[in-house]
């Protein structure tokens, strides 16, 4: 290990680190501080990751079918079935989707644009990439949290007779979840470095809404098929411009056994949409850093 | 404090003679991309070993532009900066071990207490737990803050932030203290609670580079002062050695009604002893030097020149005059 000799400061002499040893140690000491302030705030956590898959299982799953409404484009606790079916996959994508957004883009934007606290941080001993890459590492590990939390809920709340049909495939579940992590926290890294804390509300409105609902939450990408002008299922293609589409419909491939978009397509475009923002993400969090 | 730094000639380390320079900027320059601004132009300095240096100037001088390229945090156009060794541009990771910054805001980590704020700083210099935990309880006593450990720091005052902020900077034990406009927006008693701790960190041989543009300030704290306007450094000396630098014993400052040129002209001429007299806005300053009890000389040669003086004083040269005299302008905007 490369050591240098510093002159003193205050003190006694004394050599600094190599610049691996020093940055290793500070990321790690980077998500203690994460998980130290996740730990603080765990009951608001938990309360802010249950809060829309609950309103969302609660109102399609146990409300219509009490009220007779129909969904699943008919009635009966077979098609109500079909559609719970449905969202449970919906529901654990949108959540981890929406941790990745919550978990970073937001206390990112806010370190940013008013108080500058990120700057202690970015004087830690690494390269500042590190630091953007510790902020994807920490909102990583609260999706997989929320993942955890969500999961049971979606496959338990519903109303007498309604059952969602499941079947967990792992091998895809367990490389999945990371996957989507990784990717909604890049992209929350990315939104937190681009959008100043008074466009917030604009960010929910024109970004997180459409990504929402056309996320395939509420249906699987395969049915938008029907959807057509002139023979071109337009709806099927446009969506395939929302990362959140490619984990619905993973996430149906993990916990179903109905139609979904192929994992040939779902796995290659995670991994790249991951790269994407991770690269952009890094790069954003350089130029509001450094000047 | 008017000495220049101790020459630290006993710094042998390993057998090696040390530099006694503990920062070195060469031909540093910083233009940024927006609004194609020359914030810092070709800027030569040394700080040496153990002293407080100060950097003033008003705002917009280049600063905090000066400061940020030291800490890494702005990248340099062109140029050199070696702190404690190390190339700032080359090595920004490595030189953040050695540093310690404090910023002119109050960054302090607001997710995190008082005593967390110092306590992960600690870590994130790679302390153990336990060193960490024992240099955050000592420095929350010498800086009195002990009582404040468990509140979050929003709900602390500015002054307990700012000395929050100094306290986490010296946690790593850095070489070099940099501190940004530090008393800006501080009541008068936390800046001379600052000032103290500055004092004191000074006697025990911590070096540090302030910015400020409170010319008292840079007076009663700094060993050496570099005097900045528009990116450029226009003089270096201690204090003493600026205000010696006038070459004037006292400083009148006259104001008046009537062409203040023609009064400013008509001073110097009649005035025994008047080494230079320069209107500034709407004041007329007069250098005397050799001379006393010149006040009623300028009010009768005033007088008799038709003029009316509204105002009169006498003070010593100060940082001020300096100033004024490299610029034309007054310090304070």
């Amino acid at each position: 290990m490369k050591t240098i000799t510093v002159t003193p400061g205050a003190q006694s002499p004394r050599a600094i680190r190599s610049a691996s040893s020093a940055s290793r140690v500070a990321f790690g000491a980077l998500l203690l501080r994460d998980l130290t302030v996740l730990k603080k705030g765990l009951g608001i956590f938990i309360a802010r990751t249950l809060v829309q898959p609950f309103l969302l299982v609660f109102v399609f799953l146990y409300v219509f079918p009490q009220i007779g409404q129909g969904i699943g484009g008919g009635g009966g606790p077979v098609a109500e079935s079909s559609f719970a079916t449905v969202l449970v996959a919906g529901v654990v994508a949108l959540s981890i989707m929406f941790q990745g957004i919550q978990a970073v883009a937001l206390p990112l934007a806010n370190e940013f644009g008013y108080t500058k606290e990120i700057e202690d941080r970015v004087l830690a001993p690494l390269p500042v990439s590190l630091v953007a890459i510790g902020k994807v590492v920490a909102g990583s590990i609260q999706g997989l949290i929320s993942a955890l939390i969500v999961f049971p809920i979606a496959s338990i709340v519903h109303a007498h007779g309604v059952h969602p049909n499941l079947s967990v495939h792992w091998a895809v579940l367990l490389t999945l979840i990371p996957l989507t992590c990784i990717m909604t926290s890049a992209l929350g890294l990315f939104l937190g470095t681009r959008i100043s804390p008074r466009n917030i509300g604009l960010m929910f409105g024109f970004i997180v809404l459409p990504i929402t609902f056309l996320g395939g939450t509420y249906y699987p990408w395969t049915t938008l098929a029907a959807i057509k002008i002139g023979g071109f299922s337009w709806l099927q293609a446009l969506v395939c411009v929302n990362p959140l589409i490619y984990v619905t419909e993973g996430f149906r491939a993990a916990l179903t056994t109905a139609p979904h978009m192929q994992l040939y397509v779902v796995y290659p475009v995670l991994i790249a949409l991951c790269a994407l923002f991770l690269w952009a993400g890094i790069k954003g969090f350089n130029n509001r850093v450094l000047s | 404090m008017n000495i220049p730094a101790q020459q630290n000639s006993d710094a042998i380390i390993n057998g090696h003679p040390v530099s006694d320079e503990i920062i070195r900027c060469e031909k540093l320059t910083k233009r940024y991309r927006d609004g194609n601004i020359l914030a810092v132009d070709q800027l030569d300095m040394t700080v040496h070993h153990g002293e407080i240096f100060g950097l003033l100037g008003p705002n917009g001088a280049g600063k905090t532009t000066t400061v940020g390229m030291l800490t890494t945090l702005v990248v340099p156009t062109s140029g050199q900066a070696i702190v404690a060794g190390i190339d700032v541009v080359t090595h920004p990771a490595l030189v953040k071990q050695v540093i310690g910054v404090v910023a002119q805001t109050n960054n302090l980590d607001r997710a995190l207490t008082v005593w967390e704020n110092l306590y992960y700083h600690g870590r994130f210099f790679g302390m153990s737990a336990r060193e960490s935990r024992e240099a955050a309880d000592r420095l929350l006593v010498e800086f009195r803050l002990t009582e404040r450990a468990r509140a979050e720091v929003m709900a602390i005052s500015g002054g307990m932030a700012k000395r929050l902020q100094v306290a986490r900077a010296l946690l790593h034990s850095p070489s070099v203290l940099f501190l940004d406009e530090p008393t800006a927006g501080l009541d008068p008693q936390s800046r001379l609670a600052l000032w103290e701790i500055l004092r004191k960190l000074h006697s025990e041989g911590q070096t540090i580079l302030l910015t400020t543009h409170y010319m008292e300030e840079a007076d009663a704290i700094c060993d050496r002062l570099a005097i900045m306007d528009h990116g450029h450094i226009l003089a270096v000396n201690t204090p003493k050695g600026l205000k010696e630098s006038v070459g004037a014993d006292s400083i009148v400052t006259i104001s008046a009604t009537g062409n203040l040129d023609a009064l400013s002209k008509l001073l110097l001429e009649r005035i025994e002893g008047a080494t230079r007299s320069q209107r500034v806005d709407s004041i007329i300053k007069l250098h005397i030097k050799g001379t006393t009890g010149v006040l009623p000389k300028v009010v009768s040669v005033a007088e008799q020149g038709g003029f009316n003086i509204t105002d009169l004083s006498v003070t010593e040269p100060t940082l001020e005059t300096v100033f004024i005299n490299l610029t034309g302008k007054e310090l304070r905007d």
